[in-house]
């Protein structure tokens, strides 16, 4: 437990703060919030974090409720497993998952904690991690798909003090970068993640010398306060006492053969408290693809699923923790024993959105989306120039993929887009610039959206032909089991990988795997899954589809599953239209399912080769 | 005597400023805009001021022109259905963008699906790539180019843009489909990537060229119809329009690249406030310039406004040069609202608009907006600007009492309190935006405040910001204008380089920065100003190796012509300064070349200023009335002046309100406003009152 050293002894009085002070304090919140990421975007150096963006800011109380940010983590956790003092100018850091409570999930991640002083007494603390481009260990980005320990996945910071009163700990700084691959980018990403958080530093600073700090750490329990009511009354709407609800969604396989993981999500209300249990879970994974949560990122998830649509000006916080218990089995995927491989958690991270969203989406018809494009997939190319102006020289990218949206309450999915805020893609152009690859096509695929009312977005082929020797790794999933549609939709297409060998011949990747050779002429396509639809197909505005169809977006043959006839340059055909609406109307089961997977996971699983090239995986089994 | 016109046609009014070169006397007049062809309006207004001033139309020798055109036509989706030609492989680069999805964790959810300014049906691609250093990877296939082009011409476009892979790099392909489309597309205008955005970043670039292309049929149908309709006048003078960074180009050259004039506007306005600061000695400062449903704020630092690379309308963001002003949907129509399950009390972002409006105009709005709440707390007192615009107070309580009840305030004068507290709180973010998070503390600058409920707000902000002292200038509803009629022409060429400093010697650049400048002066020139009238500056955008954002820096030439080092060296200690200043550390990586600027700049027009009679500091020959109003949840007396009587030296104590014809200034208890003898309001916390001519510098 961290030993917090305050020079000032007075309690703190708690006094009414109105509900005008409080909205002020609520936006400055949210600007201090922003300006976070602002300052980190502008001074990154790793593409990951300066052109896509992964990392997450938070803003918490003294306590260390998180009281704005957009992915919780949990510093009481942090302060907990924390041994020694921590004092003003000091800075912690870690990227050890087992060390923190989980407040961060994979030893990519580099989470850097500040405790806020004013007047000799912690106001509050600021927080933000980024994935770092390469944090050593066996292969390039430090993420072995084959991983079976963290031992394999790189160096694994404790918690350390990275400044002791404002000093910065250069011994420690220089044993760590000693350790990654391309220590100017980790030298400057962390040094932005630094220069964020004494920013948001700085602001609630600014806020306690404006509002005086009873008033503003007063403001926060307010802040708390709101989320906790307005949580307490949605609870009650949503969910009938004593019904539990439940949900199934699957990962695929771990990178070691064996799979899908089964994710099982139950909630069910007692009184003016719900119950998340994640019983029946597959068991820990062989492979890194464990996802060591925390029980308040839970929390979070459910939190942001349920407000979001009633109050979108809301500022996030932790407020309505005391109102949501979870349940999560050690043992599991969820709480993996140390020391298990974690850094492929990416899969159960995303396919979080698709958990919620179809649990809740039950008992709540807003939230019931198709499943999208529940993934932060990855691409990694390294190798060393040889030939040219850089030879010899060491180069490494690190990329995150889009897929599609899935069709909503609120309309179409849209198309190669992130479900994760924040997050955009790397140009094409900087790409090239950067790195020996010449991108050959990026382009969304026709059809790969789960048709619907609302149509699912679709999926993104993006064509990569490597100049240089090297290797590659890639992350991805929803290879074998379909991103569903919902209320009648249909599923998504799934994610497919290959790469067209310079000498002709064809190789199917699997979604999971790394230290793959690559030679010059080699073209990877990289193409990802689409959205599950929305409602009824059937009910789509003929026209809708006709222009979708000219635009490229569905083929005259994917315009069939709207039951839509087109002529060869895509004008609607009205006439075959009504009669192949009415024939495919009368050919099928009403009423129509509220979930549609695409089959039965036992014939998924029978016609893996047939239909993916890929090998089914084997069930997992727990481990000893 | 020779005479110039300002003209700012903004979404509800059109201003006209009338300025005698030699004397400086202004005539002003306010008409009604015509949305449907604004330069009906601009000759309207043309004819009255010249009448007005006893001057014949053809006695005008400049018009100077800050026009909404551009914007309006994204705003409103009016512009011209554009094809797009790609290269193979990058049809969908609008549809996919960056893949960007606005709002929090569950965002998605609630974002509706954004339709492209180019149709994908629009959208062809050809058979070509050239790589980033710009050699050529496959060459141009024509035929494939006449075959695309055809699609496109039998969909009907009005308009083209062309942007291949890499073209920053080699334009050549976008030339020859430009050549080709002149025979294919014979009358429809062209726009390529190479030519508006020289730049890295396929899909940036891609919706600058797009919006260009969407916006060129409106910008230049406006100028042909306002010199058609100024000749028919019998005028001769030349026309001058705004661009986005506050420069001037002639009528030709804005609409051969409108996409630089979506910023016009508040360009003017922005331009405007420095004329007005420094006519009241003041060279720093924050301007504020709050409308119905917007709000506009930026920083100038010693008369030059901060310059950005992004100019954002509406949703749309593109790369194009603009002063760097940051716009936040919030202004006097912005409706107050209580959700009912957070019962937090919210302001905008709804709008009420022109129609219905706030309920105090009385065209049937009954939301709760600021400017209800304005009325409610005295601060608009009822019968102001010579009765033409009635406000109906009861109408204002009544919608502000909804706010009231929602969230247990009771009284309803503290409801409307809160509303203006929580759009100041908003109005705060924004200024903190240009100043505070770009490393400027705004307690160095002043604070110009404009636009039709800016001088409203202004006490309030400048509480808020600690800048002092808040500048009220004269006229601040026709700023903008003022700001057309006082700039200066000008033009700017770049290139994008993206290489290391230690690629270049000083003298590699010298002759770079040359060939730009030459380039930036053909406009000039051709608009008929002498080579000796031009002064030219120069910039970089430089980085770290590796960065992906740059941070414009001046270059100063004559260090690069010494050819001794010390114009690069110079170069990066500037930019370390800088990255320091704005991000507080420093890195080892080596500095990078990503952009280099010439800007020619024309001669500043002589504009005589306005010179008001000196009084005493007592202001009382200028008092109208007294009314009450609600300030920090008291009622206190207020006194109401009129701003056309006060005098040169006059000092106006809080709590007032100053009226005039088009605005309306509060200044609060504890507060004193100064009048300065060029007509500015300078408002100071009541300690601080002083004499005009001390100026903080």
């Amino acid at each position: 437990m961290a030993q917090l050293v305050e020079t000032a002894t007075e309690a703190l009085r708690p006094v009414d703060v109105d509900v005008v002070t409080l909205d002020l304090i609520e936006n400055a919140l949210r600007s201090a919030r922003y300006e976070m990421d602002e300052t980190l975007f502008r001074t990154a150096l790793s593409p990951g974090i300066r052109e896509q963006h992964d990392e997450f800011p938070l803003i918490a109380d003294p306590s260390g409720k998180m009281i704005v940010g957009q992915f919780g983590l949990s510093i009481p956790d942090f302060l907990e497993n924390f041994h020694g003092t921590i004092e003003e100018g000091d800075v912690l850091m870690t990227s050890d998952p087992y060390s923190c409570g989980a407040a961060i999930s994979h030893a990519n991640d580099w989470l850097v904690v500040m405790p806020i002083f004013y007047e000799g007494r912690i106001v509050g603390w600021s927080s933000q991690f980024g994935h770092m481009t390469d944090v050593g260990g066996k292969t390039p980005a430090s993420m072995p798909t084959d991983a079976r320990t963290i031992f394999e996945e790189g160096v694994v910071i404790p918690p350390f003090k990275l400044y002791r009163r404002g000093e910065r700990d250069e011994t420690s700084l220089g044993i760590i970068l000693n350790q990654v691959r391309k220590p100017d980018w980790n030298r400057a990403d962390l040094n932005g993640l630094v220069a964020a958080c004494s920013t948001a530093a700085r602001r609630v600073q600014e806020m306690c010398a404006r509002f005086g700090v009873d008033t503003y750490t007063s403001a926060l329990n307010a802040l708390l306060d709101r989320n906790y009511r307005a949580m307490k009354t949605l609870l009650s709407v949503v969910f009938e006492e004593g019904k539990p609800l439940s949900f199934t969604d699957f990962i695929d396989d771990d990178g070691r053969g064996f799979g899908p993981y089964e994710l099982k999500m139950t909630i069910t209300r007692t009184g003016d408290k719900v119950l998340i249990d994640l019983t029946g879970s597959s068991p820990q994974a062989q492979g890194p693809i464990n996802y060591y949560i925390n029980e308040n990122l839970i929390r979070m998830f459910f939190g942001i699923y349920m407000i979001t649509v009633a109050d979108p000006q809301i500022l996030w916080n932790d407020g309505f923790y005391p109102l949501v218990d979870v349940e999560i089995p050690e043992d599991t995927f969820w709480k993996p024993r140390y020391p298990a491989a974690l850094n492929g958690r990416n899969h159960g991270i995303g396919r979080l959105f698709d958990l919620f969203g179809g649990l809740l989406g039950q008992a709540n018809p807003d939230l019931l989306n198709g499943a999208g494009f529940s993934s932060s997939p990855h691409f990694m190319y390294s190798g060393n120039y040889s030939s040219g102006d850089h030879k010899g020289e060491w180069f490494q990218l690190y990329s995150i993929g889009f897929g599609g949206i899935p069709g909503r309450p609120v309309g179409d999915g849209p198309d190669g887009h992130s479900l994760w805020p924040s997050f955009t893609n790397i140009p094409c152009e900087y790409l090239e610039s950067y790195y020996p690859l010449i991108i050959e096509r990026w382009e969304t695929i026709a059809d790969t959206g789960g048709a619907g009312l609302h149509r699912g977005g679709n999926g993104v082929d993006v064509a990569y032909r490597f100049l240089e020797p090297g290797t590659i790794a890639i992350h991805d999933d929803r290879w074998l089991t379909y991103p569903w549609g919902v209320r009648g939709g249909d599923p998504g297409a799934r994610g497919r990988k290959w790469i067209d060998k310079a000498d002709g011949t064809t190789t199917v990747l699997p979604s999971k795997v790394h230290d793959v050779a690559v030679a010059p002429g080699d073209v990877l396509h990289f193409v990802t899954w689409g959205g599950g639809g929305w409602g009824d197909p059937l009910e789509r505005d003929p026209e809708l589809v006709a222009k979708e169809v000219r635009r490229g977006l569905v083929t005259g043959d994917g315009a069939r599953r709207y039951g839509v006839v087109c002529t060869a340059d895509g004008a609607l055909d009205a006439g075959a239209t009504e009669d192949l609406r009415a024939q495919l109307r009368g050919d099928r089961k009403e009423p129509l399912p509220l979930f549609n997977r695409g089959g039965e996971l036992a014939d998924l699983l029978a016609n893996s080769l047939a239909e993916t090239g890929l090998e089914a995986p084997t069930p997992p089994v727990a481990m000893l | 005597m020779a005479f110039r016109l300002g003209v700012d046609v903004g979404g509800t009014f059109t201003d006209i400023l009338l300025v005698n070169e030699d004397t400086g006397e202004t005539h002003r007049y306010k008409t009604s805009s015509t949305p449907e062809d604004q330069s009906l309006g601009v000759l309207h207004g043309i004819r009255q001021v010249c009448a007005a001033a006893g001057i014949e139309p053809s006695a005008v020798r400049d018009v100077l022109h800050g026009t909404t055109v551009a914007t309006n036509a994204i705003l409103e989706k009016k512009g011209s259905r554009v094809g797009l030609v790609t290269t193979r492989g990058f049809r969908q680069v609008l549809q996919i963008a960056r893949s960007f999805v606005p709002g929090g964790l569950a965002g998605w959810i609630i974002w509706p699906k954004p339709e492209p300014l180019a149709d994908l049906e629009d959208t062809v691609e050809v058979t070509e790539r050239v790589t980033t250093t710009g050699s050529v990877l496959t060459p141009l296939d024509e035929d494939d180019v006449r075959r695309q082009l055809g699609k496109l011409r039998n969909n009907g476009i009005e308009a083209l843009s062309i942007c291949l892979i890499n073209a920053y790099a080699n334009g050549d392909h976008e030339t020859r489909i430009a050549e080709i489309a002149a025979e294919e597309l014979p009358g429809i205008p062209v726009s390529r990537s190479s030519v508006v955005l020289p730049e890295l970043r396929e899909y940036e670039r891609a919706i600058t060229t797009v919006a260009n292309a969407y916006v060129q049929g409106q910008v230049s149908g406006y100028v042909r119809n306002l010199d058609a309709q100024m000749a028919d006048a019998g005028m001769d003078a030349r026309l001058s329009i705004l661009r986005s960074d506050g420069g001037l180009v002639s009528g030709t050259v804005a609409a051969e690249n409108p996409v630089s004039l979506l910023l016009s506007g508040p360009a003017g306005g922005v331009t405007g406030a420095a004329w007005a600061a420094e006519q009241a000695g003041y060279r720093d400062f924050l301007t504020f310039d709050m409308g119905g449903t917007s709000t506009d704020v930026a920083l100038v630092q010693n008369l030059q406004p901060r310059i950005g690379r992004e100019t954002r309308v509406g949703d749309l963001t593109v790369r194009a040069t603009s002063v760097d002003v940051r716009t936040i949907g919030a202004g006097g129509g912005s409706i107050a609202h209580v959700p009912p399950l957070t019962q937090a009390l919210r302001v905008g972002p709804q709008s009420a608009g022109a129609a219905p409006g706030p309920a105090s105009y009385g065209r049937g709005g009954t939301e709760p907006t600021v400017t209800d709440a304005n009325v409610v707390l005295g601060y608009l007192p009822s019968q102001l600007a010579g009765g033409e615009i009635g406000l109906d107070a009861e109408a204002a309580s009544a919608a502000v009492k909804t706010i009231a009840d929602a969230t247990g305030l009771n009284e309803v004068e503290r409801a409307a309190e809160g509303i203006v507290h929580i759009v100041n709180e908003n109005m705060f973010g924004a200024l903190k935006l240009v100043s505070t998070q770009q490393g400027f503390d705004p307690r160095d600058f002043a604070l110009v405040a404009f636009g039709g409920a800016g001088p409203l707000h202004a006490n309030a902000l400048g509480k808020l910001t600690g800048a002092w002292p808040v500048i009220i200038p004269p006229s601040p509803g026709v700023l903008s204008a003022y700001g057309d009629a006082t700039t200066s022409l000008r033009d700017e060429a770049g290139r994008t380089l993206v290489r290391p400093f230690s690629d270049f010697a000083d003298a590699d650049l010298v002759v770079l920065l040359q060939e730009l400048a030459a380039t930036a002066r053909e406009t000039l020139l051709a608009a008929g100003l002498a080579e000796d009238e031009l002064t030219v500056s120069y910039s970089a955008d430089v980085r770290y190796h590796g960065q992906g954002f740059e941070i414009p820096v001046p270059i100063d030439f004559s260090a690069f012509a010494a050819d001794d080092g010390g114009g690069f060296a110079g170069l990066r200690s500037a930019f370390d300064a800088e990255h320091e200043r704005l991000f507080s550390f420093l890195l080892n990586n080596e500095h990078e070349l990503v952009t280099v600027r010439a800007t020619v700049n024309g001669p500043h027009p002589e504009v005589a200023s306005i010179t008001l009679e000196t009084g005493g500091p007592d202001p009382s020959a200028a008092k109208r009335t007294m009314t009450s109003i609600y300030v920090d949840g008291n009622t206190v007396e207020a006194t109401v002046y009129d701003r056309d009587r006060l005098l040169a030296g006059n000092v106006v104590p809080g709590p007032a309100v100053i009226a005039e014809m088009d605005s309306t200034t509060l200044v609060l208890p504890g507060h004193a406003a100064t009048v300065h003898e060029h007509g500015s309001l300078l408002i100071r916390p009541a300690e601080d009152a002083r004499p005009a001519e001390d100026s903080k510098e």
